[in-house]
């Protein structure tokens, strides 16, 4: 081993900063899961008959499929039996009417996640959603966007106040039946978060919601639905934090976005569930369905995200470009470090004519970590003129890691345009040692070179989230380098 | 007396196990600018690498003080902060990484080091574009990244626009004439002699002669074997323009083992 090798990893790596617990009374359905589980979370939102219909029926078809195993990803079986599948932070009487009844605990939790909700504190320019475990505690600037007939809600929320709209949409772009994890999602969920763009609108605020993991051997099965009518425009974006816990949890979310003729929705995450330690104890399994329709023509879809914690990661964003001439696009740098496995990329469906989608992946593998892009183009015989653009780039940080590149292609329309690059580089010690010559320390080094590598990615994302997600670069990358 | 800033004694050193520096001896004070000359694989740019301390080079014995310190106990990026730049051979590419962004970071830390106030952005720029004049360098280059799809001229200009902002103490450039046309070696060799100061020093390698028609050395060192076998004022370059390096290469091996004859000739300051 080298000198600067040992230096590197005599580097601490700095504590997961949002691993803390916050001690609430928590109302929590006993482990398990059967149908009298799926009854007691629909009876506790007082959920419509139809809705109750649709999660048992989502059950009942969840019984009859079988976990997948063709990702690159390896963990023991999850014994679904033993998972909790509801908790929510015990309410007084009838719960908070608004934000300022909200526990003040748990306001403070969020407070220390950098996420204040209290009228005075709030972020500027940005309204959230702040979900813990299985329900959400407040949304902040609701009257702000209401007056443009803007919804942003709660899920549970929405399904009391709008039930009409939540019917119209829901499963309309992840049916119940479309995998094991998104008919667990649709049989149990218990919260998320609910936009609605009316007509010809721009939504003049970024749209947010936070998850907390908070209590243990809790899942979390979240819905986000977001609708963009004609000519709308929203940009939303959502970030995680768990606690750090020996036990893996599950986290199965489930998001729809369905955008119609010349709408526009940007959808922005920075993922940073607790990744598990040093040795793989551990972290979140974080199994993810997110999909979007590009119904209308002239609509755009644009996914961007940042994948830096969870013990593993299975998830792939994707785009159905249905409406002539809609555009699908997807951003993404994913990290492992120490045990962390990350299997993801997106699926661009083109139908429509004139479709375009551009695909542009950054993985970046440390320790031991395992990085693996999968990718679906597919043209269909109906996608006439449709262009696809991919780009694949890996990083490799020390000789333990690894990083795969899957590229599927399936076209069926002979005037398609479909490109695809891919690279697999090292982080070079000439790189570090030009910076070190400069005067720079080795891990300031690292996280500048990785945020060169990044940056396609990182402009994409709204300015603020940019930063903190290029501090969250280093960070995770912290005493990684070899 | 003034101190030195650069005191090599017997410094030897080499690559697995592998001697390539076989008992350096150099002092060089404030103002002066130093050339060591000598032929391939003699262990020039090794010399330049043990000095910025870069990693996979072992020192076998010897003492390399800098500015009274003992430089190599101090990790490369302290080396850089306590002002020792060096201009590489082969400037590395960092891709996605913007110049101004990088140079910034690279001036900032040296001026916390020095336990000055960090410059903010505008700052930063009203310096940068003073310098980069300098080196008559396209202002594009700052929004470029670092080094990348720059010519072989562009990066070695490049390096020495770092140069002109960082201000060290003591610059080593190596071989920043290779690869350079005619017009960028006046461009480089001008902009190095105008950091010349009389507290700072300049330590110039290089394997031709042409470089120091345009930047006057004090001192011309050969390095041959890992030795430095001869020293002398710039007739020694010219001298080497003429008949090569073979006349000197003979008495090298003669010396071994003495430290060679120019040990401590060039103390005359």
């Amino acid at each position: 081993m080298s000198t600067a090798t040992e230096t590197i990893a005599g580097l601490v790596r700095k504590e997961y900063k949002y691993g803390f617990v916050t001690d609430v009374e928590t109302e929590s359905a006993p482990p398990g899961l059967n149908e009298d589980i799926v009854r007691f979370i629909s009876a506790k939102k007082r959920e419509p008959e139809f809705l109750l219909e649709w999660r048992l029926r989502a059950y009942r078809h969840w019984l009859t499929m079988r976990e997948p195993n063709w990702a690159h990803v390896h963990y023991p079986p999850i014994d679904y039996q033993d998972s909790v599948y509801y908790s929510a932070p015990k309410q007084k009487g009838d719960g908070p009417r608004s934000l300022e009844e909200v526990d003040p605990k748990l306001l403070e939790t969020y407070e220390k996640l950098g996420i204040p909700l209290k009228e005075r504190a709030r972020l500027a320019g940005v309204a959230v959603d702040a979900v813990f475990d299985s329900v959400s505690v407040g949304t902040t600037f609701k009257k702000q966007l209401a007056e443009k007939g803007i919804i942003f809600c709660s899920f549970s929320e929405a399904v009391q106040e709008h039930p009409a709209l939540v019917r119209k949409y829901l499963g309309t772009v992840v049916p119940y039946t479309d995998n094991f994890f998104a008919a667990l999602n649709s049989a149990v969920f218990s919260d998320g978060s609910f936009c609605f763009i009316p007509k010809g609108v721009r939504c003049p605020m970024e749209l947010s919601t936070y998850f907390r993991i908070n209590a243990a051997n809790t899942g979390q099965f979240e819905r986000t639905l977001i609708v963009a009518e004609e000519g709308a425009s929203v940009s939303y974006l959502e970030g995680c934090t768990a606690p750090m816990r020996d036990e893996h949890q599950l986290h199965a979310a489930v998001v729809e976005l369905i955008a119609l003729d010349q709408a526009q929705i940007k959808y922005s995450t920075v993922q940073n569930w607790y990744p598990g330690d040093a040795e793989g104890r551990g972290g979140i399994y974080n199994f993810v369905t997110k999909r979007g329709l590009c119904k209308g023509k002239h609509s755009k879809i644009s996914w961007t995200q940042v994948e830096t914690g969870s013990a593993i990661t299975w998830k792939y964003p994707s785009c159905i470009l249905l409406g002539d001439h809609s555009t699908g696009e997807f951003y993404s740098v994913a990290v492992t470090n120490n045990y962390q496995q990350a299997d993801t990329g997106t699926k661009m469906v083109h139908v429509g004519r004139n479709t375009r989608s551009t695909i542009v992946s950054k993985g970046i593998s440390a320790g031991r970590g395992q990085n693996c892009y999968r990718g679906l183009v597919k043209v269909q015989k109906s996608a006439a003129h449709a262009r696809n653009f991919s780009q694949c780039d890996s990083l490799l940080l020390g000789d333990r890691c690894g990083a795969h590149t899957f590229p599927y292609l399936e076209v069926r329309n002979a005037t398609a345009r479909v490109e695809h690059e891919a690279s697999t580089s090292k982080i070079g010690e000439d790189q570090i040692f030009y910076c070190n010559q400069r005067g720079l320390a080795t891990q300031d080094a690292v996280t500048l070179i990785v945020n060169g590598f990044c940056k396609e990615v990182l402009r994409e994302l709204p300015m603020e989230f940019a930063v903190e997600a290029q501090k969250l670069l280093g960070v995770s990358l912290e005493g990684s380098v070899g | 007396m003034k101190q030195a800033i650069l005191e090599i004694q017997d410094l030897t050193a080499g690559v697995e196990g592998k001697p390539i520096l076989k008992g350096i001896n150099l002092r060089i004070y404030p103002g002066e600018v130093h050339a060591i000359m000598g032929p391939n694989g003699s262990g020039k740019s090794t010399l330049a690498a043990v000095l910025a301390g870069r990693d996979g080079y072992e020192i076998t014995a010897g003492r390399v003080a800098y500015l009274g310190r003992d430089l190599l106990e101090l990790a490369p990026e302290d080396r850089a902060r306590e002002g020792l730049f060096l201009a590489f051979q082969y400037p590395v590419e960092i891709p996605g990484v913007n110049s101004t962004y990088f140079l910034k970071a690279a001036l900032n830390e040296i001026r916390k080091h020095r336990g000055q106030p960090e410059l903010d952005a505008m700052e930063f720029l009203t310096l940068v574009k003073d310098k980069i004049q300098l080196l008559e360098l396209n202002e594009d280059l700052l929004r470029r990244s670092v080094n990348e799809g720059f010519s072989g001229g562009e990066k070695k200009r490049n390096e020495v626009f770092q140069m002109a902002v960082l201000e060290p103490r003591l610059a080593v450039l190596d071989e920043t004439d290779s690869g350079l046309d005619i017009d960028a070696l006046k461009i480089v060799s001008n902009g190095v002699n105008k950091l010349r100061r009389p507290d700072n020093a300049q330590l110039v390698i290089t394997h031709y002669q042409r470089l120091l028609d345009y930047i006057i050395p004090d001192y011309v060192h050969v390095l041959a074997d890992g030795r430095i076998v001869r020293t002398g004022d710039r007739k020694l370059a010219l001298e080497l323009e003429e008949k090569g390096y073979d006349w000197l290469l003979k008495p090298a091996s003669a010396a071994a083992g003495t430290g060679g004859p120019a040990a401590g000739a060039a103390q005359g300051g």
